[in-house]
């Protein structure tokens, strides 16, 4: 009866812009096979159940938790890690403001809170910080206590909107 | 901890995924969003399933203008959901429920046929529907059938689906004129399982109350429901209060949870008046 069910998948997909062609447990964690397979260890695997925002990754456009989503799943999908991310430039402005602002300190939750800040930036304008936080209420930093996390995204969506007064 | 799937299929159409349903005697379970079964996967509250992947199935995309009711497909997702223009105007407790749901990440790939199919009785999209007396659209494989969701929930994680039937579409009907549709809900932090939540509905016909982490499974408080049709909202608190069997957990205790459920209520019945606390 299982012999339509595979406990391997071939899956064909883009990850930061390269062409990637794999076979996948039928279970593996999308953020298992970035990190084991393509050595992206960039997102991070940590509560393993939806709850930190460690694994976030950029999936057809919009983030995704990379430990409730299976690799075998995106087949076809475009995927974006925090490495892409960061060599095409495209967060190097974030980047900068993290440090400026002291954003971060172990760091752990720091890709997965960039890619997460990328989608709420991404929208333009520069969100109320009330929508900050809500939009990062699922990514947990037990260093910073938040505060720094919210200016550093504040500023750039200044800076990017041109309504900066510093 | 790592999931433990015995084996992965990708559904090419309806048909297809009702096949390998059928075929896999009981051990088959859809994966469609997976920001549940994924998670209960990882946590091995479920191990070994045969894993149906239905979230390419165009058809089951989408929200539709029927007429008299929209037809929101299963695996219309969160956050299309919480920006539909059709589920805006015609169903508003839907689009509400959005933002109460978990982050925004989750609310990318969760679906809602996914999460009554799911039917955490923590969760809002159960509560909202039976609220809003929907009907569910179910496809087997001796072809399609109708249930009131009256009929759908019959408990703790618990449906009317059989093991080879896919959820393809809810059907809600459309909010009449003057029609107000409240959620509310106290949760410790945004994003959390609600202590708490509360869905208030009414009509000409009358109210219609659910609430949500309060039992075994969404429950029409129909108590309640008949003290407020008579205009008495201190008899509907104290009549909400007492139909309902929360349980006691770390987050809250049961007793807690019905003082909750009062307060709720009287926020409903005060925002649908206009006078918001």
């Amino acid at each position: 009866m299982s012999e339509m069910f595979r406990d391997k998948v071939e899956i064909d997909l883009t990850v930061n812009g390269e062409a990637v062609q794999a076979r996948v447990p039928a279970g593996q964690h999308a953020v298992d096979f970035l990190r084991q397979e393509l050595g992206l260890t960039g997102a991070h695997a940590s509560c393993e159940h939806g709850v930190c925002g460690a694994c976030t990754i950029r999936v057809d456009g919009e983030t995704v938790r990379g430990c409730l989503t299976l690799a075998a799943q995106l087949d076809g999908a475009d995927i974006w890690t925090v490495e892409g991310l960061s060599d095409t430039d495209a967060i190097r402005d974030l980047q900068d403001a993290f440090v400026a602002r002291n954003a971060l300190q172990c760091g752990f939750c720091t890709p997965g809170m960039l890619v997460a800040v990328e989608e709420l930036l991404a929208k333009g304008g520069v969100p109320d910080r009330a929508v900050i936080r809500e939009h990062l209420s699922g990514n947990y930093c037990r260093c910073t206590g938040y505060e720094a996390i919210v200016d550093a995204v504040e500023s750039v969506a200044q800076k990017r909107t041109g309504k900066v007064t510093s | 901890m790592k999931a433990s799937v015995g084996g992965y299929a990708r559904a090419t159409d309806l048909q297809h995924a009702i096949k390998l349903l059928d075929s896999a005697d009981g051990m088959a379970r859809v994966l469609a969003g997976g920001q549940s079964l994924v998670a209960a996967m990882n946590m091995r509250l479920t191990a070994g399933d045969l894993l149906v992947d239905i979230s390419r199935l165009s058809e089951l995309r989408g929200v539709t203008d029927e007429g008299d009711t929209i037809r929101i497909g299963a695996l219309t997702r969160h956050v299309e959901v919480g920006d539909n223009a059709l589920i805006k105007e015609h169903a508003p407790l839907l689009a509400d429920a959005v933002k109460f749901i978990a982050h925004a990440t989750i609310r990318n790939r969760g679906t809602i046929g996914g999460a009554l199919a799911h039917a955490d009785p923590a969760a809002e999209f159960p509560a909202c529907v039976l609220a809003l007396g929907a009907t569910l659209q179910i496809m087997g494989p001796d072809g399609g059938r109708t249930i009131a969701v009256e009929d759908f929930f019959l408990g703790l994680f618990e449906t009317d689906l059989e093991p080879e039937e896919v959820l393809m579409a809810i059907t809600i009907p459309k909010a009449e004129a003057g029609e107000r549709q409240v959620l509310q809900e106290v949760t410790r932090r945004s994003g959390d399982y609600a202590l708490a939540g509360l869905c208030l509905v009414k009509r000409q016909a009358g109210h219609r109350l659910t609430m949500l982490s309060v039992g075994e499974q969404p429950e029409l408080a129909t108590g309640a429901m008949a003290m407020l049709d008579a205009g008495n909202i201190d008899g509907a608190v104290a009549a909400l209060r007492a139909e309902i069997d929360p349980s006691s957990d770390t987050n809250a205790s049961a007793s807690y949870r019905r003082h909750i459920a009062g307060v709720l209520l009287r926020r409903a019945v005060d925002q649908m008046t206009g006078d918001v606390r």
